[in-house]
């Protein structure tokens, strides 16, 4: 499974980086959580804005930091 | 790297997705146009309808996430409403541009007294959109 978070580092989107490492972790999934702060990197994935949340290429999330339970609804559709 | 925190797009201020049918008549491109202009003035930032309707993911998400957004037809044909409808993603404020008396023709020589009416047509039908929106879906802080 791939899981990036898309963000530039800002305060929001480490909140929402560790959000997504704890669900993984609750998940008992051994899957590293990318993290794409290029500008241009995230703007090919044609999101509005961040943090954005994305799993296996598909953008589950955008402009907002997700609740641990969506993110592990969001694993377990993948899975 | 904090200025351009969240905002992926170009305009530094605006706080509504702008999406514009943008379609091959007169009452398109002044849908186009006001977009454009409305983006460069800081009102909002024009998103690319094109990739919803491709139901490419990040702009469909993008869609429904944003706090504000307006979409623009220019004729009763509602091409936007009807991308937008296909895609899951619910209408927040919407204006046609035929309903403000203006004729669809194929005279692309748009005037300015027309793009300002749909400006304005546009700002008025983003009054009662969260005012407190940030800018782009969500600002970090």
């Amino acid at each position: 499974m791939d899981i990036k978070v898309l963000g530039p580092g800002c305060k929001k989107c480490q909140q929402t980086e560790a959000i997504v490492k704890e669900a993984v972790a609750e998940a008992g999934l051994q899957v590293s959580v990318g993290h794409v702060t290029d500008a241009m990197d995230i703007a090919s994935y044609g999101v509005f804005g961040t943090p954005a949340v994305v799993i296996n290429g598909e953008v589950k999330s955008v402009g907002k930091i997700p609740k641990k339970e969506e993110v592990l609804a969001w694993i377990k559709a993948a899975s | 790297m904090a200025e351009q925190c969240c905002e992926v797009g170009a305009a530094p201020r605006g706080n509504v997705m702008i999406l514009a049918c943008s379609g091959g008549s007169n009452v398109g491109q002044l849908s186009n146009q006001a977009a454009v202009e409305l983006t460069v003035e800081g009102f909002g930032k024009m998103f690319c309808l094109a990739g919803i309707g491709g139901h490419l993911s990040g702009f469909v998400q993008s869609a429904k996430d944003v706090p504000a957004m307006v979409a623009i037809d220019g004729c009763q044909v509602g091409c936007a409403k009807a991308i937008l409808t296909h895609a899951e993603v619910p209408l927040k404020a919407y204006v046609v541009l035929t309903d403000l008396g203006i004729e669809k023709n194929k005279n692309f020589q748009l005037d300015r007294e027309t793009v300002e009416k749909v400006k304005a047509a546009v700002k008025e039908a983003c009054k009662d959109l969260p005012a407190d929106a940030p800018s782009g879906p969500a600002c970090c802080s």
